[in-house]
């Protein structure tokens, strides 16, 4: 019989019930909650007239609709549809008892930096969450996948999810990465590779040399991205790292807890004689700085690049590289490195912590930005208060960045953080689909780092040479 | 297996017969689906209107002519035929609800994102995978407007073109179980409370840190 790999072990470990036909019952450690997606399940619930089933393990969090502007806390700053929404998450989870960071907590922010950073996350934990980007938590080593909210629903009533097991695919990055390149460019550049369906049906393990010298900010933002590349959930084996981020947090364990957790956290690994559906592997020398030219993440190019045309691709992707390519407003020929940019966009559950927040501010020193705006949007209060305290806000105000309060702001723009049409924006989100950060908005979806340099020079630009 | 009555408030799926609109755009999102900017309220229903809104209406509201589901032929349609990786993207509910308030019952494609997929059961939306081949042939059948429409049999796993061809696709048992009987799996779930007890129970003894 064939080892097993890291997948199939957090698999077995929560397995509540199996079905003669495969259908599985998987037991969920963490539920998080957040405004937009969990309104109709909690509706749900009160017309069935059940109740939340582990209140304990449940936590909500506003952050998708929220202001980030200061004064925030005045509900009369939000439009009134955003106010009940909210509204509507503060009385659930009074009503039903689950863990709450409201607006006005130092700890609020975007729920994949929250969880994380509180200690909510652990290692060899299940973590849903009604929010494609669950697949952040992934990076300690954790099954972390995004749900709908009638599933939302079902995991707030039984704790559980109706499953069937994913295949497993191992991306391995291996080797050293180049000077100037990042977690963003490493994961950008796998879907680059393998298409924004390439991991449909699979739950993919991140492993290799370049991916064990990444901090845990920079997993989470590998694994963050899993799912723009059509994965269930993306995976890191846990190891020193992970425990030493871990340790400490406030919902963490502690002493004997601690050692006895710790003790199942180390047999977390892919056994060497696992079984893979699917492996892909990329040498970390050959990724660059990277940027999307499209409105797919998968089209991904070195900034050294040009723009592709229609006829470089085949089948349906013809089309839809036209229709991106006129949405972007870009000319097949044209050196990535000469487009202009009208808006840096520095945030989001991809790039939000304190380590993007660090290396965009060492691109900014001194310097004063060529675009017409620019925005940090913190991940969370308390990735903000050490950005201010590192005296990281103090850089990117003076660099002429707008510094904002924590929440997902214009990455997916439900809030006024909005691009206006035709207005183009490099940014650490990670998507770049029409309209998504404003009604006919431009996205190019970037590093910290190259979003930095982007608003230096006014143009998208090769990081490397402001190093 | 079958689910008690009460736990009946899906809409039932068996036999659809309707117009199959054409979308063979590909890597269709979420996002283009149902912008963000309707997914700020806290009801299931009345996002059909705003179904594929950037794509459908320009800025002043004006729906913009020749976007499929503008075009007469289409506006009554009740299955999409649609490029590869549909609903990619955003793992946001209200895209299945869109399409369900505006009527679409059922969606062919060569691949559907994981979350959109898993999301369409749950409302009574059956998406339907198939070889390119056989999409092709759809997406010319749908093509053909009002004078082309398709019979999806789910019983028999079956979809009938207008020239009386029939192509067969695969459908998880229990996801047609559902479909078929429209239950709620939460109902379902609770009836194994007792498993989900023992489970954790283990679970408390094993890992008490969680």
């Amino acid at each position: 019989m064939s080892g097993k790999t890291l997948y199939d072990k957090i698999w077995e470990a929560h397995l509540a019930h199996e079905a003669e036909d495969g259908t599985c019952l998987l037991y969920i450690d963490r539920h998080l909650v957040h405004e937009v997606t969990s309104p109709q399940a909690f509706e749900g619930l009160r017309m069935a007239g059940r109740t939340v089933r582990a209140p304990e393990k449940t936590i909500a969090v506003p952050d998708h609709n929220v202001p980030t502007t200061p004064g925030r806390e005045n509900p009369d700053q939000m439009p009134e549809d955003s106010r009940i929404q909210v509204a509507a998450l503060d009385t659930n989870a009074r009503d039903f008892g689950i863990h709450y960071y409201p607006v006005s907590d130092i700890r609020q922010g975007i729920v994949h930096i929250v969880g994380p950073e509180q200690g909510w996350t652990l290692p060899g934990m299940t973590v849903v969450c009604g929010d494609s980007h669950t697949a952040t938590h992934g990076a300690f080593g954790a099954l972390a996948h995004g749900i709908g909210t009638s599933e939302v629903e079902h995991v707030l009533a039984t704790q559980t999810l109706i499953q069937k097991k994913s295949k497993n695919m191992k991306v391995e990055i291996t080797g050293k990465l180049r000077p100037g390149v990042t977690a963003k460019d490493i994961t950008l550049s796998v879907i680059g590779a393998t298409g924004t369906a390439g991991g449909t049906g699979y739950v993919i393990e991140y492993c290799g040399e370049a991916i064990r010298d990444l901090s845990m900010e920079g997993r989470m933002t590998v694994c963050n991205m899993a799912i723009e590349g059509g994965a269930r959930a993306g995976l890191i084996a846990p190891d020193e790292k992970t425990f030493d981020y871990v340790m400490g947090r406030p919902h963490a364990p502690k002493g004997a807890q601690w050692e006895a957790a710790l003790a199942w956290w180390k047999t977390l690994y892919s056994d060497d004689d696992a079984q893979w559906d699917k492996v892909v592997t990329i040498a970390g020398e050959d990724i660059a700085p990277v940027v999307t030219w499209g409105t797919s993440p998968e089209d991904v190019l070195p900034i050294t690049a040009t723009v592709p045309a229609p006829e470089d691709f085949k089948g349906g992707k013809v089309e839809a590289a036209r229709r991106s390519l006129d949405y972007m407003g870009l000319t097949p020929g044209q050196k990535l490195s000469d487009i202009e940019i009208d808006t840096v966009f520095i945030g989001s559950c991809t790039n939000g912590r304190i380590e993007d927040l660090r290396a965009a501010a060492e691109i900014l020193k001194g310097k004063t930005i060529k675009v017409k705006r620019a925005m940090v949007v913190p991940g969370s209060g308390l990735v903000r208060a050490q950005a201010e305290e590192e005296g990281l806000a103090e850089i990117f105000q003076q660099a002429g960045f707008e510094w904002r309060m924590a929440g997902c702001s214009m990455c997916l723009a439900m809030n006024p953080d909005q691009l206006s049409e035709g207005e183009r924006c490099a940014s650490t989100s990670n998507r770049n689909f029409e309209g998504r950060q404003g009604y006919k908005g431009r996205t190019h979806l970037v590093s910290p780092a190259m979003a930095a340099a982007a608003a230096v020079t006014g143009k998208l630009t090769d990081v490397r040479e402001m190093m | 297996m079958s689910g008690p009555e009460k736990d009946t408030t899906m809409e039932k799926f068996s036999t659809l017969t309707g117009i199959a609109a054409p979308l063979p755009l590909v890597n269709i999102d979420t996002d283009m689906i149902i912008p963000k900017q309707f997914l700020k309220t806290i009801k299931r229903s009345g996002l059909g209107v705003n179904l594929f809104d950037e794509m459908r209406y320009d800025r002043q509201g004006n729906e913009i002519a020749d976007f499929v589901l503008n075009q007469p032929a289409y506006r009554e349609a009740s299955i999409l035929v649609a490029g590869d990786n549909f609903g990619c993207g955003s793992s946001r509910e209200h895209a299945p609800w869109a399409l369900l308030d505006f009527g679409i019952r059922c969606v062919i494609s060569t691949s559907f994102a994981d979350i959109f997929y898993n999301n369409c059961f749950k409302n009574g939306i059956l998406p339907v995978v198939l070889p390119q081949d056989d999409v092709a042939k759809l997406m010319d059948d749908a093509e053909r407007g009002a004078n082309a429409t398709l019979t999806v049999d789910l019983e028999s796993q079956t979809i009938t073109g207008p020239d009386g061809g029939t192509i067969a696709f695969e459908v998880d048992p229990w996801r047609k179980h559902c479909l078929l009987n429209g239950l709620d799996d939460i109902g379902l779930t609770l009836e194994k409370a007792a498993s989900i007890d023992a489970f954790e129970a283990r679970a408390a003894a094993e890992r008490p840190w969680v």
